[in-house]
This record gives C-alpha cells, structure tokens and sequence, in this order.
C-alpha cells in the first residue's frame, strides 16, 4: 500500500489543523475509507485519525428536546440504544438494515454519512471515472448502471449515494455540526451532499480540514415516533445495498395526516427529500389514493440514466408502501429483518 | 508441519463399523481452534511475498511497465516480468494431456482476458510487494476485447464437458416435435460465476537445490506435481507437495493455474522461500470460471402428457486461446423418457480466462434450463408438475437405453413431497398468499449427477502393536475427506476409527486421484478399502499358515476382520488379535496396496448416476419484487451414505448453492471493456444467512451393486441440480412471471401488480 502519514490528534482542534493539509483524509472506522485505499482509489498522504478524540461518542438530550448524536458514535450503538430506537424508530430500522452486524459494529455515524458511492466504475480505477478524476468521463453512463440513479444526476456522473442512515434523517430535518479551520458551523444534512452537476467530485459541502462533530435531531423529529418506517428493496434479504429505499414518517391527528415526511435512498448521488410528495399528504387521510398521489409527486422529475427506467416504478411503489406501512403505525419492535419487505415474515431470525 | 492429530473426541469413538456414523469433522476442533494449517499459514525463515500485478484490459499488449519505480519502493527485491524471470522447461502454451489448461506465466506481454498476470512484485513484505505492483504502472496498447454470447461466429466444439460429444442423439427429434400436441420452445440464460472459495490461490514455494517444496491447496496432488515437474524440469521425487486442508475448490484448485506456477518462478529468482496468495479480485480470472451459457429447449408431449421429443441447445464461450466447453446441454441425456432426444453446443470465444469445472459443471447449467423448461412444458399440458415428471420417469436412460445400475428417484420424489406437502399445491400459478399477502409459490425440480469413478491407489498396514496406517494421498476441501475416508479405513482393516493412523493430502502418498466430479470418496474409498483387504489377507495368510494360530487351516473358510482381530467365518469361537499374530510370526508389520478404478464392464452395461427430487417454497412481494426463499426439502438417492452428518451438509451446501445459482450469482461483465464490475463478495452476491430457509434433506436408502464395491456414488455436487430449478418454479409460480434470465431480478418481478 502506498505510504502515508499516520496522526492521532489529541483535540478536535490539532485534528482540523492536521486535516486541513492538502491531500489529507479523516480517518474514522475505516470501513469504507481502508477499502478504498487498498484498491488505489482514494491515495492519501495523510489519514488523521479521529477515533481517539473524546467527547464525540455520546447520545445527549439536550433541553430543548433535540438529540445531539456525536460522529463517532457506532453505528450499531445508536440502533440498539434502546431511546433512541423508541423515538426515531425509522432511523433505527435504517441503520439495522444496512451492512452487517461486525460492520455496524465498527462503522461510526460521521464515517456512514460520508461514505462514498458504490459505483463500480468509481471502484474499478482503470474506469473513466468523474469523480475519482475530474474530466476523464464516465464509463457507467453506457455501462453497466441498472443500479445507477435516476433523479438528480447529470451527464457528468449517474452515481448513487448508498447510506442507508441518511434516508430517514434527512427526513427528520438532521442538523450536522461541523468544526472547521474557520470556527464551528452547522447546516441541514439536505445541504451536506451535492448534486454532481459539472464537479461529481464536489461531494459534499465540507472544505478541507472540516470535521463533522455531531448529528442533531430537531425537537420535531420526535412527533413521528408513532407513524414511521424505513423500507429497504435489495438483491438479497440482507447484507446488500439499496436499490431504492424510502423512509415514510407521519404525525396523525382525528385520522389525518397533520404532517408527512419523506425521503428516498439509492435514487441520486444524495438521499433525496420528496418534498412535493410530503405537501400533498397534508391535512389529507391517510389512504392509497393519497399515498399513490404522494408516489407520483415523488417521481415526477425521474428519468432513467441506463438500464435503470424498473427503478422509477420501483420507487413510486416502494413510496406507497412505506407510507402505507408508517400509517399501520411503528411496530412494538424492530423487526428481525429490519427494513425488508419480509419484516413480517414470522421465524425470522437473522438480521 | 507437526504430525495431524485428528483424534476424534471421547463423545465419537465408536466400536464395530464406523461405516454410515454421523461422526463430526475430526479436523473440526484444530479449525477452530485456527490450528489447521492452510497454505498460506506457511512462514519457512527468509520468507518473501510476491504479488500478482493483473492487466487491466481485456485484449492487447503491456507496453510498458514502470519496473524501475516498483524496485524503488522500500522493501522491493525484484520484479519479474516476460523479461526478467527464471525459464522453464517446456512452452506453458503446449497442451502435454487434456488436463493441462493453458497458463499466463509471463511467456510474453500479450493480453488475453481481464486480471491476466503481468507481472509479480517480489518484496519482504506483503505490503511493499502490493504497492511495488501498483508503482508498476503498466501501459497497453488496447485492442477491442470479444465479449458475451454474441461476441463473433459461432463454432461446434470438438468435445465438452470432458471428452464428451458435442452432439448426441437419440430417435428422431424432428418428428417428435411434429407430432407433439403441446410443444415449448424457450431459450434460458445463464451468467458467468466465479467459484470464489473462502480460501483464495495461495503457494509457498521453497526451493532447495534442486529439491521443491510447495504448500498449497489442490484438488489434484499427483496432477499438480506431474504439472510442475513438467514446467519446472524437476524430477516428481524432488518434489514435496502439502495440502492437507483446502479452504474450498470447486473445481477452481483441480488443474494447476499460472497464479501457483508464478510463485514457485519468482522463489527460482529471488533465491528464498516466496509466499504468493492472490487477492479476492485477482481470482476473477486465471483461476477458472463457469461460463456462461444461452440454452434453447423445445420439448413436445402428447395429449396424455407424454414426451415425443426433447431437443436441448446451448451456447456458451471458451476463451481465445484455450478450450473448456459447458456441457450443459448433456443435462438432458438420462432423466426424463423422451423417445427423442437431442443435445448440441456451439460457442464462440471471449477474452476471458478459460472457463473451467466449477461444481456440477454442465449439470449445474444445464439443470436449471431443463427443469424450468419440464415445469413449463408441464403447465402447458395443464398437469402437475410431479405428476409430469412421473409420467415421463426413465426406467431406463434415455439416450443410451441402458437400465439404471439403481434408481431410486420415484422414492424420492415420494418421500420429498410427502415431507414438503406438495400435495396441497395449487396448478395455477399466483394463487397463495401469506398471512402478510406475501406471494407464496412452490416449485420442485429433480436433481441428478453421474456416478463417476477415477483411478486412485492406497498403502494400507497392520503393525505389530495392533494398530493400523491407512495413507493415501486424498484432499479435503471442507467436505470431510479426513473423516469420512478415515472411517472407510478403519471398517476396511477391522479397527477402531482411533486405531488407524490415517495420513492423507501430501504428495509423497500413494495417488489419490483427484477431488473432483462428486468420485473422490467412491474412487478413494474404494482404493482404501482394496488395500484394507489386501492388507488383511496377508496378517490371514500369516495366521492361517501357522499350526500354533487358531485360525490354522482356516484359509478356505476365511477370516474375517473385526475390532483388531481376524475371525473364523464359520466359527466365531476362533480368534487371534492382530498383534498375537504378528507377534509370534516376527514381523513389524504387514503392508499392502489397493486400487480404486472404474469398472468398464458395468460401465458398459449400466448407466449410474445419483438422482434427487428437491421441493422450494418462495415468498415474493407482490409490488416489489424482492424474493425470499423460505422452505426447502431435498431427498436425495445416493447409493452408500458413508457419514450422514457429512453428506447432509454436502447436500444443504448443494441446495445454498442452487438457491443462489437461481436468484444470487452473476459475474457482472463490463460490455465493452470485459472487466468484471463485481469482483468482490460484497457485490458478487450470493446467499447470506438471512437468505437460507429450513433445509430439510432426506437421504433414501439405495443399494448399488455396480458402481463401485462400497455401493458409493457422490454427493458434492448433486445438490445444486434440481434446487436451481425448483427456485426459479418456485418463482413462477408464486408470480406468473416466468423468468428465463438467471439469476432473477427484482425488475423481472415488476411486471404486474
Ligand atoms: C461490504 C459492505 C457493505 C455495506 N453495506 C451497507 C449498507 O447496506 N448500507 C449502508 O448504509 N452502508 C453500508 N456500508 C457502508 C458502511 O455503512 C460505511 O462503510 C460506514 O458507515 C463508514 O463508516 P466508517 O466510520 O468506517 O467511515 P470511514 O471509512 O472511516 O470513513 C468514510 C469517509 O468519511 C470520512 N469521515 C469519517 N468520519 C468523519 C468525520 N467525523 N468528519 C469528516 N469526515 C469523516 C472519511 O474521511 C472517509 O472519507 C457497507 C460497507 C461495506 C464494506
Ligand atoms: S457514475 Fe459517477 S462515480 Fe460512477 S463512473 Fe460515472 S462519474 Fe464515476
């Protein structure tokens, strides 16, 4: 493997000095990022290891009923904090389908909001590849890409972006905190991923040396605890990446959906908020018509970017029931097959 | 490496016949416990590691490597390239048998396929060995790479499979077809998969003086070094080869690949010991794979459901420069009674690596496009699809006419179906749902495998404490060589299971053929246990012959064999312990030699194979298409059961397999680059855990007198046929959708609503 400076800052602070240095790279789980360094595609000269720092593995609620869930945080821990799951069950739902249980184990909130595509041509570095080298082409845009995405993409790139956590937090409106070489700043996880555009390498809104301390969950969030769901469409019924994935999340009041929240994952080269979709729900019953109507509203700028027309209908579908199963009302608990389309299926013992 | 010690735990000793005991892998607790020595294990002193640099195009030329940045790096010792690398003894490009696959060992800078070695990094750490690789930085001149089914004009292969005709047939197709009332003609697909053992390629090789020393896992031991000492111009008694443990083969370890050949190359030039074990990526590729296949069926019945003719075509690929054919079509050679029947091939060639054996190869194909199309040939005849499949039963085979040497299919499909309910299934497709309006769909398909037999050869030995040795050179891959041969040998010199030393899976042993074709227990059973009685009529004849034995002048009526101690046949009273005997004769020990081979005279006169009838059910979503298998049962006819522990596990491996074969498994080829996009096993899907149903398997009792003297015919691989298909069944009839692409995808599912 190529060589490469290892540090191990003491503080956030030494951390963003040290990150800010071009052609340095935060190092969290390493569950993504060490892949990617043993295939050649990512070749930093520097990972800052922030694994060590303290004060960035804790679940706070703060007074005024947020929740402040900080980057390093595993994945599996905050699904199976038993609060937590109670109140955002969806999330929850989410990150017990993704991945497997070791990698849950390891990966950190801050590492699965950043992980990178999982477009193969971005893996495969004798590809043409936008993003892995800016101007050199796209080889999955006549390639193999029935996986690829279907809103949001550009000639540029047709990559996906496949975290499964991201979908229902950006239904929840998540909040990211982030220390950087100028101060603290925070902003809308609806502003964290970017559009590829022109710059498929642009990714994300963070400069270099940006540290993302925390994720926090709005005191609204909370009113979505009864009617939420995360539904999760993939190659094998667990240990495989979304197709498309939808999370639905309702508050009804008198039999009416006071307000809806939806989001999509796999679609686009970001988990994608429908939020026409969400503004024709409210203050309507929660039927099939209005669901169906919802899915239409979703999909309305979709358009295939290969072999890829199934997942629009696929979408559309997955919308309807994902609303339809957030109407049924939150489960007791988290079901054995978390997120699967099988979730009911009694005897189910592996996740 | 230190002496195995395989003692099986107190709880396992049993006394009598160890013969059809449900022991547990006697390797088990050293794998545990990370004691078994794998290939890769292997750290002689002055160790270097290589690393494989592989192409990155399909077809072309290397015009460049950057060898001088790859010797900078820290730690490189050298690089060998066409250029730079010890010679060998004869052209690797030149077929010496049929089972000599061509091999890229740096012979020139050519391109062949995708993941073709270029270059091997030798370094004194693996780390420094796969950056030099990286440093390399090859440059090609690119020509347009042959891909998929279609890539140019279609040929006749001369053979497939191995040694069998491309074409064969049997009555008269043609007027069969008119004369059908129902006929089908469907065309099946079926992907590139890649064997992907746990255990990648890996060699130590350890040159010393002209003496090899090599540690690495092969299906074949005596192949292996017969191939080597070729290559490398050594003498087969210089050589050393090790492999008591494979981590899986699936017909990928059988046939010596270039991978190994390159690592003993680079210990000939670095001078040390090199350890070279390829990364997961690198095994799409050299190593062999199943190709892909395009299979057309056109079957007609009559108006009682009857075939008149089946008439089976596939296409599949080799690659440019070798030649291994999927003998997919042969599927339909024995199972159902068609009085026409006609198999064909074609293929043309792709820049891939050659395709190879790789579990039930053909059969596996082959099975899966022959039982979608008996289960729809049976729905246009509007009949169940048991019912079909008895109606059409062979009593005998089909396409030669030659009785069965036995059958025991009808059994089970009998005791299948009683255990899976069968009985209770709908004849429309889309008509059961689950509580949670899941789409539920049953689906069977029968399985079958030939009963094959190689030529195999075992040292059996009776020594004066009373103890026996039973060597033979045999491989375990996981299946349970150690247990189940072990077992063989004890009944075979009439000890306990613990009273024999049983060696196996080093090169220094008597040849044990290979592990491969579901023949290895059979071939080396049979060896082990001709050596146990020839070993044993030696210590009869010492006891027999001597008026101070027991047994004195028992020789007409025999011995027999039993806890150590020979025994009048006809007197039970009279006995004499091995050690007594060889005691007062003076010997140390008594030693003999038994073969194991097929039989051409039965071989002429019967047909042999394994048969099964496996059940399915799948759930699928109605509006999203995902699909879960959620029950499968399997009854299986497989003549002698040596382990039954083993052999179900064999069987649900086979099942898993046939399950993913149907819904998981595809090589996903770049169309224009012929790269695979999905060398990995986090894309290149097969079943997790969470996609295994219940796995019911029954074993039905069949006595085979032809096959073999032990009554054995394999299981390593039958599992799959008919699991694929009953799957895919499964899938139409949960759906109404009948998908003709393997494996099925959600998008083929979203059809309907
Ligand atoms: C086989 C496999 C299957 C998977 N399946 C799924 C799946 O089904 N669903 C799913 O959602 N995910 C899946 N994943 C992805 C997994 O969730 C991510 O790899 C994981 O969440 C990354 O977390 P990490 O801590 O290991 O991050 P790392 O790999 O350490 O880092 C990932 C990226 O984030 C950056 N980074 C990390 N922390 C910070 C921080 N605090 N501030 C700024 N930048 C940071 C790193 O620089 C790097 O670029 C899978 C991964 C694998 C390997
Ligand atoms: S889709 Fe994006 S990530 Fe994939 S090859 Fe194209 S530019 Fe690269």
């Amino acid at each position: 493997m190529k060589q490469f400076d290892y540090v191990r800052p003491a503080t956030v602070a030494e951390a963003v000095a040290a990150a800010a240095q071009p052609g340095a790279t935060y190092l969290a789980a390493g569950t993504n990022l060490l892949d990617l360094m043993k295939g050649n595609v990512s070749r930093p000269d520097r990972l800052v290891d922030v694994t060590h720092l303290d004060g960035l593995d804790g679940i706070e609620h703060l007074a005024d009923g947020s929740l402040r869930i900080g980057a390093l945080v595993s994945n599996a821990d905050l699904a199976h904090d038993a609060e937590f799951a109670k109140t955002y069950p969806a999330v929850a739902e989410a990150l017990l389908s993704g991945a497997s249980a070791q990698l849950r184990n390891a990966a950190t909130v801050g590492g699965n909001l950043l992980q990178r595509t999982r477009c193969a041509y971005f893996y495969d570095t004798a590809s043409r590849c936008n993003k892995r080298e800016p101007g050199s082409g796209c080889d999955a845009r006549d390639g193999e890409n029935r996986t690829h995405a279907v809103l949001g993409w550009s000639e540029s790139c047709i990559a996906t972006h496949p975290s499964d956590f991201c979908v229902p937090l950006l239904a929840l409106d998540a909040i990211i905190e982030i220390e950087g070489p100028k101060g603290r700043r925070e902003i809308a996880l609806d502003e964290l991923h970017r559009l590829p555009g022109n710059t498929p390498e642009r990714e994300s809104a963070l400069e270099p040396g940006d540290l993302i301390v925390a994720v926090r969950l709005p005191p609204a969030a909370r009113g979505f605890a009864a009617h939420a769901r995360y539904l999760k469409v993939r190659e094998r019924t667990s240990y495989a990446f979304a197709i498309v994935s939808a999370a639905a999340a309702l508050r009804i009041e008198n039999g009416k959906i006071a307000e809806a929240r939806l989001a999509l994952g796999g679609v686009a080269a970001k988990p994608w908020r429908a939020r026409a979709a969400e503004d024709v729900l409210k203050g309507v019953a929660p039927t099939a018509d209005a669901f169906q109507e919802a899915a239409w509203r979703a999909l309305t700028d979709a358009k295939p970017s290969g072999d890829n027309a199934y997942k629009i209908e696929l979408a559309r579908r997955i919308v309807v029931r994902a609303l339809t199963l957030a109407a049924a009302g939150t489960p007791a608990r988290i079901p054995a097959l978390p997120a699967s389309p099988f979730a009911s299926t009694s005897g189910a013992i592996h996740a | 490496m230190p002496e195995l010690n395989l003692t099986s735990a107190p709880a396992h000793l049993r006394h009598g016949s160890s013969i059809g005991q449900p022991l547990t892998r006697r390797d088990g607790v050293l794998k545990v416990k990370g004691q078994a020595t794998y290939a890769a294990d292997n750290h002689p002193p002055g160790m270097l590691f290589a690393v494989i640099a592989v192409s990155s195009i399909a077809h072309g030329r290397v015009t460049s490597l950057d060898v001088a940045a790859a010797k900078r790096h820290p730690g490189v010792v050298d690089v060998m390239t066409p250029d730079h690398k010890p010679e060998l003894a004869i052209d690797p490009e030149i077929k010496t048998n049929p089972f000599v696959f061509r091999m890229e060992v740096l012979q020139s800078n050519e391109v062949r396929y995708a993941n073709q070695p270029i270059a091997v990094v030798i370094a004194e750490t693996l780390e420094a060995a796969t950056e030099g690789a990286v440093l390399l930085a090859p440059r090609y001149e690119i020509l347009p790479a042959l891909v998929g089914l279609d890539a140019g004009e279609s040929y006749v292969p001369p053979v497939v499979g191995v040694g069998n005709p491309a074409e064969n047939h049997h009555g008269d197709v043609a007027a069969g077809l008119a004369s059908a009332d129902k006929q089908i003609d469907a065309t099946y697909e079926t992907p590139a998969q890649y064997h992907n053992a746990m255990e990648p390629h890996a060699i130590v090789a350890h040159w010393n003086g002209d003496n090899l020393q090599i540690d690495m896992p092969t299906q074949g031991l005596m192949l292996s070094l017969a191939r080597v000492a070729e290559l490398f111009g050594v003498a087969h008694d210089n050589i050393h080869i090790r492999s008591p443990f494979l981590g899986g083969g699936f017909g990928s370890k059988g046939l010596m690949a270039g991978p190994p050949a390159l690592g003993i190359m680079a210990a000939k030039l670095a001078g040390r010991p090199v350890k070279l074990v390829l990364r997961r990526e690198q095994m799409y590729g050299p190593v062999g794979h199943r190709a892909p296949t395009r299979q057309r069926l056109r079957i007609g019945a009559d108006a009682e459901g009857r075939l008149t003719a089946l008439d089976h075509h596939a296409r599949t690929v080799s690659s440019t420069f070798d030649d291994f054919y999927e003998p997919a079509a042969d599927a339909s050679h024995t199972l159902y009674a068609a009085p026409a029947i006609r198999t064909s091939h074609d293929a043309v060639r792709v820049n891939t690596g050659t395709p190879l054996f790789m579990r039930a190869p053909g059969e596996a194909t082959g099975s899966i496009a022959l039982e979608s199309a008996i289960d729809e040939m049976a729905w246009a005849c509007g009949m169940d699809p048991l019912a079909f499949r008895l109606k059409n039963y062979a009593e005998v085979e089909p396409i030669t006419g030659k009785p069965f040497s036995s059958k025991a299919l009808r059994a089970c499909y009998d005791q299948g179906a009683a255990r899976f309910g069968w009985a209770e299934r709908s004849l429309q497709p889309r008509q059961m749902r689950d509580d949670a309006g899941l789409l539920v769909g049953w689906g069977m398909g029968t399985a079958t495998f030939p009963a094959l037999m190689f030529q195999a050869e075992a040292r059996a030995t009776i020594r004066r404490d009373g103890s026996g040795a039973m060597e033979i050179g045999a491989h375990d891959m996981g299946q349970g060589a150690w247990t189940a041969l072990a077992q063989i040998a004890a009944d075979a010199v009439g000890l306990d299971i613990d009273r024999v030393n049983f060696k196996a899976g080093t090169s220094d042993l008597p040849d044990a053929g290979i592990a491969g074709g579901s023949a290895h227990t059979a071939t080396a059973g049979a060896a082990i246990h001709s050596a146990g009685a020839a070993v044993i009529a030696k210590l009869a004849d010492l006891a027999t012959n001597d008026e101070r034995s027991p047994l004195f002048g028992a020789g007409n009526t025999g011995v027999i064999a039993r806890d150590g101690r020979l025994i009048r046949r006809d007197d039970e009273g009279r006995s004499e312990s091995y050690a007594g005997i060889l005691a007062r004769a003076g010997v140390a020990e008594v030693e003999a030699r038994g073969t194991g081979a097929p039989n051409p005279a039965a071989m002429e006169e019967y047909a042999m194979h394994a048969h099964g009838a496996v059940f399915a059910e799948v759930k699928v979503d109605p509006e999203l298409g995902q699909i879960r298998v959620t029950r499968m049962v399997g009854a299986f006819a497989a003549g002698r059961i040596v382990n039954p522990h083993l052999v179900k596990s064999q069987l649900f491996g086979g099942m898993i397999w046939g399950q993913s074969f149907a819904l998981h498994e595809e090589a996903i080829t770049d169309r224009r680059s012929g790269r695979i996009m999905n060398a990995n096993l986090g894309e290149y899907h097969i079943p997790v855990n969470a996609d295994v149903p219940p796995l019911d398997v029954i074993t039905v009792e069949e006595h085979d007198p032809h096959v073999n003297a032990l009554g054995i015919k394999g299981v390593g691989e039958i599992g799959i046929t008919g699991s694929a298909g009953a799957v895919a069944n499964a899938v139409w009839h949960a759906t109404g959708v009948r998908v003709r692409r393997f494996p099925i995808r959600i998008e083929d599912l979203l059809t309907q609503t």
